[in-house]
């Protein structure tokens, strides 16, 4: 027989576990979504930690509760929302790299905070491509399928050398309000006067009905000039559209690639891993920023 | 919002999504699809989407490689193709005429079955833009005659290569999913393949025809 191969079982799961790499941009004018990690740095960082090449397939879980078993001694690493991690009963930091014997379990608990963590394995998980990425699209059904207890992912043989870091410091998760900077959207004329004040000015509240393709807000209204009906039009990621007497949509990964409501502001590039952390129940603010 | 003017004379407004993207809009659509066919062959460094819709182009560039301001400025060298479409890639379609929702369409443009079909078949069709789920074409033609509501309820399941009508747009089901166009039939043909480079058989510009199955 050939060589040995390496691989992870999944032994219990949370609510979602997906595998997730930097994503499929290029596709929006075919309608597919670029998908890829929600929180973009902390899948980046989970990598880094474990001497993984950017782009490498990581899971991404939604609310922690995962556990999985090596069949090979390597590292992980897990970034993103702030949880417990375990081996073995020995408790380990996110964005560390955690040492795994062949044979033991890792185990994420429930995130103190924040929504969505990263595991890196090194090597990368191997999962088949899909227009030229690992990326399970919740919105196309495009990539792997959820992950179920059972799964078992083939693991990629190391590249490069693990890099000598202990842990890398990242801003914490709060449990106050998030403050989200915002730019003034495409459409925002297509609101009354009060509206843009409304949305700067007041606290949201993050709604259950929250997942890859966007978060609703709950909050005040933001009332339209007209009873006009915008024709669809492309939109990005962090875009904030506001339906008619509707709550507000935050566009995370999976978002739809054209949108038919207009866009009253859209979120700065740098805000969205944060917006990929918001949880339901949670407060949010948008800080009103030049373009 | 800001106007732009192209070196050909176009008049665009740009508006500003944060600071991935730039919503180019015109009343003029031959204008738009000249302008996305020109983004896409002007390959401009660090544009990672080129999102044509009904009155509008949207560019999304990644802001670690470009900015807005870089990339509007290359908006105002481009120069304009004429042609609207990629003629040269006219796509036929063989379509079986079973659709569940035919009759009711025959009646509402009061056209009839055969009339639909013909009228279907007649109409030179291009795509105007995709959306809606992957390789999902909105198919635009000059024959306003076949004007449609969407069902009042959509359907949880359209199978794959139902051929429908909706407002004034055409298209078929590129995979099975839930839908609300009226369906007037069926094509064998494979609209979406994963495993294809492009993975979808109608892109924007593509002129399509409809023809009868044999």
């Amino acid at each position: 027989m050939g060589r040995q191969t390496r691989s992870v079982t999944i032994t219990a799961r949370g609510p979602q576990v997906l595998v997730q790499d930097s994503g499929r941009p290029g596709y929006a004018h075919l309608g597919v979504a670029a998908a890829g990690a929600a929180d973009a740095p902390s899948y980046s960082l989970a990598n880094r930690l474990v001497g993984n090449a950017p782009g490498t397939a990581c899971l991404e879980v939604t609310l922690g509760g995962l556990e999985l078993t090596v069949d090979h001694t390597t590292w992980v690493a897990v970034t993103g929302a702030p949880t417990p991690v375990t081996v073995g009963g020995r408790a380990f930091w996110v964005n560390q790299p955690v040492p795994l014997r062949a044979g033991q379990t890792l185990r994420l608990g429930t995130p103190s905070a924040g929504l969505r963590s990263y595991v890196a394995i090194r090597g990368g998980f191997r999962v088949d491509q899909v227009l030229e990425s690992c990326s399970a699209d919740t919105m196309s059904g495009l990539g792997p399928p959820p992950l179920e207890v059972g799964d078992v992912l083939e693991v990629d043989r190391p590249a490069g050398p693990v890099p000598s870091v202990d842990s890398v410091p990242r801003p914490g998760h709060g449990s106050g309000p998030v403050m989200l900077d915002a730019v003034v959207g495409p459409r925002a004329d297509w609101f009354v006067d009060g509206a843009l004040k409304a949305l700067f000015e007041s606290p949201f509240e993050v709604t259950s009905d929250a997942n890859r393709v966007g978060v609703r807000l709950s909050g005040p209204p933001l009332p339209r000039r007209d009873r006009r009906e915008l024709s669809s039009e492309g939109v990005v990621c962090g875009s904030l559209q506001a339906p008619p007497g509707g709550r507000v949509t935050l566009f995370l990964a999976d978002h739809p690639v054209t949108g038919g409501y207009p866009v009253i502001a859209v979120l700065r590039w740098s805000s969205i891993p944060a917006a990929a952390q918001l949880r339901p129940g949670q407060a949010v603010c948008f800080r009103r920023v030049r373009e | 919002m800001t106007e732009v003017s192209l070196p050909g004379g176009a008049t665009l407004e740009v508006r500003r999504c944060g600071d991935t993207g730039l919503l180019i809009e015109s009343g003029d659509g031959d204008v738009l699809r000249s302008l996305a066919g020109a983004l896409v062959a002007a390959a401009i460094p660090g544009i990672t989407e080129v999102v044509p819709a009904m009155r509008t182009v949207l560019v999304v560039i990644d802001p670690r490689r470009t900015n807005l301001g870089t990339v509007r400025d290359a908006l105002r060298r481009l120069t304009l193709a004429e042609k609207r479409t990629d003629q040269a890639r006219e796509v036929h379609i063989p379509v079986v005429y079973d659709g569940e929702d035919l009759d009711f369409v025959a009646t509402h443009t009061g056209l009839g079955v055969a009339g639909v079909i013909e009228r279907h078949q007649q109409t030179q069709w291009y795509v105007g833009f995709c959306g809606f789920a992957p390789g999902f074409a909105y198919l635009v033609g000059d024959n306003t005659q076949l004007e449609v509501p969407r069902r009042g309820e959509s359907r949880v399941r359209v199978p794959a290569g139902s051929v429908a009508l909706a407002g004034t747009f055409a298209s078929v089901y590129p995979r099975e999913s839930p839908g609300g166009w009226q369906l007037i039939g069926r094509t064998d043909l494979t609209l979406w393949d994963v495993s294809a480079d492009p993975p979808a058989l109608l892109r924007p510009g593509t002129a399509v025809r409809f023809t009868e199955a044999s």
